[in-house]
């Protein structure tokens, strides 16, 4: 199982899930219509580093963080 | 060098103070310091932050080797939660040998600030909290699941 959790303004609860890639998260994450206007415009996480390939295997215990836009100052 | 993270509005005096301490014998011949303060807009009462710490910190680790490369040091200050209009959320600086190499840095590293911290401003009015969703902007690499 790999835990996705949701930064900042999203508002939604960690969730747990099995996925051997970041393409099987994101797979699973467009089930939920909540999230659908959010995941265009939401950056990713592995373990705390910023990833940007969907074919990056995952391993059990893994986190992967949602990170939508940002505006800091 | 960790991000200095504060519980409401920064002592901006205290901190730079701080700062300039810290560096008082390193022979930096320029110190920049940036504020960023809470203007009074749109009727709101503050604005509020949620900071995500461990990318922040790794985004942070990562100016902090740029600017060693040229010899500088980069330094930061948010605040976290809610701050007042008028007060400060945010502060930079950078320590250089010579004025070229802060005054460059301290423009580069304050937009890449504005663009990729992990950093979630609200609006507050009427107590509320109401996410600043039009001046935010999605970090590099955003809709990879989408």
């Amino acid at each position: 199982m790999i835990k996705v959790e949701f930064l900042g303004p999203i508002g939604k609860a960690p969730i747990e899930m099995e996925a051997a890639t970041l393409a099987d998260v994101s797979a699973k994450l467009k089930e939920d219509g909540s999230l659908t206007s959010w995941l265009e415009k939401c950056a990713v996480a592995l373990n705390d580093t910023m990833v940007n390939d969907l074919n990056t295997p995952l391993q059990a215990g893994d986190k992967v963080s949602i990170l939508p836009p940002v505006c800091g100052g | 060098m960790i991000v200095e993270l504060y519980d409401g509005p920064l002592d901006v005096k205290e901190i730079f103070g701080k700062w300039l301490d810290e560096q008082a014998s390193s022979n930096y011949g320029a110190y920049i310091p940036f504020v960023g303060t809470i203007r009074a807009e749109d009727d709101i009462e503050a604005l509020s932050f949620d900071i995500y710490e461990p990318v922040l910190q790794k985004w942070f680790d990562e100016w902090q080797t740029k600017a060693e490369a040229l010899g500088a040091i980069v330094k930061m200050a948010h605040a976290k939660g809610d701050v007042p209009v008028h007060t400060s959320s945010y502060i930079s600086a950078v320590f250089s040998p010579k004025r070229r190499v802060a005054l460059e840095l301290i423009d580069e590293f304050v937009e890449d600030f504005k663009a990729n911290a992990p950093i979630w401003k609200y609006d507050v009015k009427n107590g509320e909290r109401i996410y600043a969703e039009e001046r935010s902007t999605p970090m590099d690499g955003s809709g990879l699941l989408a």
